[in-house]
């Protein structure tokens, strides 16, 4: 989703969130606590690689029988009582949650923290159709105030420090006095939300895993936001992308281990809630009607290329974010997508297409600490390498989304140019001739070296070539 | 929307077949076991660095500690099902001058404001506990609303030690928690916390402010 209708821009919004020394402050801060506080967790590199192998065979090996796991998820829900919807698009899965709302005269909606919602852009469309969307974990509630969408996936308001959300509340909040202490913020927060709780109609929540075999939707969380959100009000609705599914809650364990600690650095979250069914005969609470959305919005077209389909595997930890030393930087803005940061990289060009998205293929130094990191090791820079050659390149084999339109008469004409010289010894020569005579001559500012130098030195050629050398000094050791 | 249902299906079948991939080998973690006293040190440790409180107690004596927790500390009403073991218990140990024990035993919405608005704490027994990590297993349902440990402020738990299993996936193969018995299952470490304003830890966000684990010492020997 783009953030105001605008074509993205990640060039322009990265170059903007360089020159904010406060939000780098914030970024550099958040990040450097959380690679700090999941290494703390992962002391032993043996247990380490043994979890990260585990979490990664479960995840492809679901992946695998992805059609069977869901068909079996649907059949396990509807014997539970849970109502399953499936959706294409966005659209798809907006209309249905808002006819669930309707029909049920509900206008007041408390949500738990789901970013497949944040895909979906359903807090507009609820607000736009009458529906209050009331966004009720502490970050999200505090960027929904200001209008603002999460610049990280798990920390969703990370970009903020205390004063700023101090004076946001002071002004916002009815009664709210300013202040800066935690404590204090967060119990207002608490005072305003628990009431929403108590009123609301509806909850909404996003899904971490779906287990097949039972028929169970497990929610990671520490607010207690989600509890409420999907055990008070009367209707919850979840929404998952269809990759959440696993086939047993066995293989639940390993991967919230691999979730807590590759996220925040936690052994174990406040909670875990598995949701089976709707109230059940006896219960005195629980919400009468349970329903699940599954969207596709394109990830049926990622899992068709095996290439690319362990992008599928993610299982939103958010580690390889607080790694990246690009996101550190620019920070979750500037990607103008839901999904910021080295998964976003590589997950929002193949929804969106890879020619509208193009900037975020190379806003990447391929350094690879997004893939050391992933607990599902996810090959981010090869896919990213891969996404960067089908941008450019209409492959008859390729799937991906927008291919070869990312393409420009100048890339075009260079590497025309290259061909052109290589192919031709001579005129090889000649260039490279020039090239060592009038070395220190380059103009900085040429049309394609301008985008090196604006923000690093000119290189300078050597004094003769190699191939100049080799001619004239002979090769000393053949 | 069984056209979507059809048309994804569909989409998915039609996907390159991928080669098998062998299952998954979990032995590596296999050496997470503990004797049953290192369990109550390490799921105590877990727990308490997340601010869980602990009131220690003997198999006889627990009810009796409940309840004077709550006088210590001013809880008027305390919530509880009443068709539980462990409400029951509780249920026959009061006597007077102990604060109110209010059950459980209307359907919320005849009962949500004095759920929401005047109830001090909740008390649920627990399936079992988790060592490696610090951990409750509850399994709400009939007896043991879902509201129960969530809504009122405190939430007092009663945990017997020794069921308390290595880790969560022994306590899912052992207990079979989470596994269909019930509608909604939980695994609880500490009171509610976020960190989302600086990441700095503040508790009691929205749901129980305190969590406290009434820890019978049930261990032969």
């Amino acid at each position: 989703m783009q953030i105001d209708g605008a074509h993205p821009d990640f060039r322009a919004a990265s170059a903007r969130a360089l020159l904010d020394p406060q939000l780098r402050a914030n970024f550099r801060r958040a990040m450097d606590g959380l690679m700090a506080k999941r290494a703390a967790q992962f002391p032993d590199p043996a247990d380490l690689k043994a979890m990260r192998d585990l979490g990664t065979a479960i995840r492809a090996r679901s992946l695998l029988r992805l059609p069977e796991l869901l068909e079996q998820l649907e059949a396990s829900c509807t014997r539970n009582g849970i109502q399953v919807h499936w959706a294409r698009t966005c659209q798809e899965a907006n209309g249905k949650i808002l006819g669930l709302l309707r029909t049920r005269g509900a206008t007041r909606l408390v949500k738990g923290k789901s970013m497949v919602s944040e895909e979906m852009g359903l807090n507009h469309f609820l607000e736009a159709n009458g529906v209050e969307a009331l966004e009720s974990d502490l970050g999200e509630y505090i960027i929904q105030l200001d209008g603002e969408t999460p610049s990280h996936i798990i920390m969703p308001a990370i970009h903020k420090n205390r004063n700023q959300i101090a004076r946001q509340f002071a002004q916002k909040i009815k009664d709210a006095q300013f202040t800066e202490d935690v404590d204090e913020l967060t119990a207002m927060a608490r005072r305003v939300l628990r009431e929403k709780f108590f009123e609301a109609d509806a909850g909404l929540s996003g899904v971490n895993f779906a287990v097949a075999d039972t028929g169970t939707l497990c929610l990671v969380e520490n607010e207690g936001n989600g509890r409420m959100s999907t055990h008070v009000p009367p209707l919850h609705i979840a929404v998952m992308g269809l990759e959440k599914v696993v086939g047993t809650l066995e293989e639940v364990a390993p991967l919230y281990a691999l979730l807590t600690r590759s996220a925040t650095g936690q052994a174990v979250t406040t909670y875990l809630n598995l949701i089976r069914g709707p109230r059940g005969q006896g219960e005195l609470d629980g919400p009468r009607e349970v329903h699940l959305v599954i969207l596709d919005n394109g990830r049926s077209r990622i899992y068709a290329d095996p290439g690319l389909r362990a992008t599928l595997r993610c299982i939103r930890c958010g580690a390889c974010m607080n790694h990246c030393p690009v996101y550190t930087r620019v920070g979750g803005h500037a990607y103008e997508a839901v999904y910021p940061g080295p998964i976003g990289k590589i997950l929002t060009p193949q929804i969106e297409g890879v020619g509208v998205r193009h900037d975020q293929l190379h806003g990447s130094s391929l350094c690879g600490a997004c893939a050391e990191v992933c607990p599902v090791r996810i090959p981010i820079p090869e896919i990213l390498v891969r996404l960067r050659r089908e941008a450019t390149h209409d492959d008859p084999g390729s799937r991906v989304e927008g291919k070869g339109t990312g393409r420009t008469s100048a890339e075009d004409l260079s590497w025309r140019l290259w061909a052109m010289v290589l192919r031709r010894p001579r005129l090889y020569r000649t260039a490279c001739w020039f090239a060592t005579r009038f070395r220190r001559l380059l103009p900085a500012d040429l049309p394609l070296l301008k985008a090196w130098t604006t923000a690093r030195a000119r290189p300078v050629p050597a004094r003769r070539s190699l191939q100049e050398r080799i001619r004239k000094e002979g090769l000393p050791h053949a | 929307m069984p056209e979507a249902r059809t048309a994804i299906l569909a989409l998915l079948r039609a996907a390159d077949a991928m080669e098998a991939i062998p299952a998954p080998d979990p032995s590596g973690l296999a050496r997470r076991a503990w004797s049953p006293a290192e369990r109550v040190t390490r799921l105590r440790k877990g727990m308490e660095a997340v601010h869980t409180e602990f009131l220690e107690a003997a198999p006889e004596d627990w009810p009796r500690q409940v309840l004077d927790f709550c006088r210590r500390e001013g809880v008027a009403d305390l919530l509880l099902g009443p068709r539980s073991g462990a409400g029951r218990a509780l249920l026959a140990a009061r006597s007077p001058g102990d604060p109110e024990l209010v059950p459980y035993e209307e359907p919320v919405e005849n009962f949500k404001d004095a759920l929401f608005h005047r109830i001090g704490a909740g008390f649920t027994g627990t399936l079992a506990g988790v060592a490696e990590t610090g951990g409750l297993l509850l399994e709400p349902g009939p007896e043991e609303p879902r509201l129960l440990s969530l809504v009122p402020p405190i939430h007092i738990a009663l945990l017997r030690a020794s069921t308390i299993e290595d880790t969560l996936a022994a306590a899912i193969r052992n207990r079979g928690w989470g596994k269909g018995r019930t509608n909604n299952a939980l695994l609880i470490s500490g009171p509610s916390k976020t960190a989302d304003i600086e990441q700095t830890l503040a508790y009691g966000v929205h749901g129980p402010k305190r969590l406290v684990v009434v820890l019978v010492d049930d261990l032969v020997g």
